[in-house]
């Protein structure tokens, strides 16, 4: 099992969930985050004074697949995720131990 | 030192509580219960009687005495002025979300808690001491000390007999439309202290300058004083308080805020790190509140439903309101490149409070002129007070305290002169009264708030300001998200 964290641009996720619904992924979760990487902040105005906001909205969106359904599901997020310009964000792959579905205690590969 | 202050103010509303337990010879529950029950049904018996007959309406009407013909004019005249007080009521409304919209939703409580403490001791001090410290009839000019209200309706009170064709109200009319008037210079300066002022040192200044600057200084004008009686009454124009409500608040304000210093942050190294509002939709739904309340505010001045000027009074306030929205919605774009919904919403207060003591006087187009001066004026002023370190973070001094002050000039600059009629108001009158209620403004609170910081201190702890006034003065949040439901 893999678990794959992805951090996208916050208009694109509707076309990313789109994406790993047609690989047959049912189920993810995502969070409203903030953060900087290359593309740093960018600057606002209030009351005529500029200032730097350096945290930017992402999404962060997390799914646990199994090890074969990993690598398609990487591709479509970073297919559906791209605009091509500085912002678009990155896809983390790490190793999952167990997992378990708690209504049907159903285990690891079973329970995602 | 500090929890002194605390036991005495609830001492006094324990003995307050007390004293008007016994003042009603103590009855016991069943008999209160009975005894208001009875109360009731008189009452209804009396309304009831009061139009059963004919000839009872034809009393009401002769009651009018030489006015009598104008009975109509006189009850279509009470009822525009309660539905005025009700719509200056809703501007309270108004000042809450304003003034939470534009500041850290983690001072959001602490606002809302402050505008509504604010409106209910406004109103009761004004029953106990403000209205007859305001209008104190025959007086030396400068300060007589007023008492509660008694019956407002007794003595032609409820007639024409009050104040006749000028002031065609009864006397609980005029009561609480000036009632909701009063709260106001509290909340204008609650504004300009928000996010890092003491609650307790904050609600004891906000009802002495309510309960007594307040009063006393409107009197001056409103009350027949001296800046009334100024060159045979034809010295000093302010129709609905440019200058003894809005300007008066301002600079209180001015006076607080420099005693009180900028909020930690806002000046980082002598350098200016604005602290943009939480909310702008909150802050946009405040001043649209606020200018539909103004309709209140500068129509209920009047002080009756005369068909001409009212119409004029409510024409002039939206034509300043909306030019003075233009003229900063220019001025801040060609000016900071980008078009800033603060200073759009600060425009209309703006032109607002300029047409505030000249409304009835002046043309259309000469309200259209004072909302564009106004609204220039506005943007300038908070970049001016930003830049000094005077730091409002709703701009209040400078739509409140400057635009004020413009009001007021205005009146004279844009004064109709009937033909064939003189003009009746200077520049040197005007500048001169509005200076006056100005510094005494400033004075009064400058001294009083001072006395406060050395006593129980004014400003919260740097540690308390970070965390934010709702937890470290009410131990509540605003936006509790993460709150579990138990």
């Amino acid at each position: 099992m893999k678990k794959i964290e992805a951090i996208i641009k916050p208009f694109k996720l509707e076309e990313v969930k789109d994406a790993l619904g047609d690989l047959g992924l049912e189920g993810m979760t995502v969070t409203e985050v903030k953060g900087f990487g290359r593309q740093k902040g960018h600057t606002e105005i209030y009351r005529g004074s500029e200032y730097t906001v350096d945290f930017l909205p992402k999404i962060k969106l997390e799914i646990v697949v199994n090890d074969d359904q990993c690598g398609p599901a990487v591709e479509a997020i970073g297919k559906a995720a791209k605009t091509g310009k500085i912002g678009d964000g990155k896809v983390f792959v790490l190793p999952v131990e167990e997992a378990l579905r708690i209504r049907t205690d159903e285990k690891d590969d079973k329970a995602i | 030192m500090k929890h002194i202050w605390k036991y005495f103010l609830s001492g006094l509303l324990c003995m307050t509580t007390v004293c008007g337990a016994f003042a009603q010879d103590s009855p016991s529950p069943a008999e209160a219960v009975a005894d208001a029950a009875a109360a009731v049904t008189e009452a209804a018996e009396g309304a009831a009687e009061a139009f059963e007959k004919d000839s009872d309406y034809v009393d009401m009407v002769a009651a009018q005495g030489d006015h009598a013909y104008a009975f109509d004019f006189f009850t279509t005249s009470m009822l525009w002025t309660v539905i005025a007080a009700a719509l200056v009521f809703i501007m309270h409304l108004g000042f809450a979300t304003l003034e939470s919209g534009l500041t850290q939703s983690k001072n959001t409580v602490n606002i809302l808690f402050k505008n509504v403490f604010i409106i209910a001791m406004g109103i009761l001090t004004y029953a106990f001491l403000g209205f007859n410290t305001h209008y104190p009839g025959d007086f030396n000019g400068f300060f007589s000390l007023g008492g509660p209200i008694g019956d407002l309706n007794a003595d032609g009170g409820d007639t024409f007999g009050y104040g006749g064709l000028a002031l065609a109200m009864t006397g609980y009319g005029d009561f609480i439309f000036q009632a909701m008037f009063a709260a106001t210079a509290a909340t204008i300066v609650s504004g300009a202290v928000a996010e890092r002022v003491k609650l307790l040192p904050f609600l004891i200044f906000a009802t002495l300058l309510v309960g007594f600057a307040y009063p006393v200084v409107g009197s001056w004008h409103w009350g027949g004083g001296w800046l009334g009686k100024l060159n045979g009454g034809n010295g000093f124009k302010d129709f609905a308080g440019s200058a003894v409500v809005h300007a008066f608040g301002g600079f209180a304000a001015l006076a607080c805020v420099m005693i009180l210093g900028p909020r930690k942050g806002k000046y980082v190294d002598g350098k200016l790190r604005p602290i943009p509002g939480h909310n702008m939709p909150l802050a946009a739904i405040g001043v649209f509140l606020l200018f539909f309340g103004w309709f209140g505010f500068n129509g209920g001045s009047v002080l009756s439903a005369a068909p001409g000027p009212l119409g004029l009074v409510f024409t002039t306030t939206t034509l300043a309101a909306c030019a003075g929205a233009i003229s900063a919605i220019v001025t801040s774009w060609v000016w900071f490149k980008k078009p800033d919904l603060s200073m759009a919403l600060n425009g209309i207060l703006a032109g607002l409070v300029g047409i505030t003591a000249n409304a009835d006087i002046v043309s259309a187009m000469g309200s259209v002129m004072i909302g564009l001066v106004a609204g220039v004026i506005v943007v300038f002023s908070i970049v001016f007070f930003d830049k000094i370190k005077i730091d409002d973070p709703v701009g209040a001094i400078s739509v409140h305290g400057v635009c004020g002050i413009w009001g007021i000039l205005a009146a004279a600059l844009f004064e109709v002169v009937p033909e064939g009629g003189t003009k009746q108001f200077g520049i040197g009158g005007q500048l001169m009264g509005v200076i006056a209620v100005g510094v005494a403004a400033f004075l009064f609170s400058f001294v009083v708030f001072f006395i406060i910081k050395m006593t129980m201190g004014v400003r919260v702890s740097p540690e308390e300001e970070e965390e934010g006034l709702d937890l470290a003065e009410h131990g509540q949040e605003a936006y509790p998200n993460f709150v579990e439901n138990k």
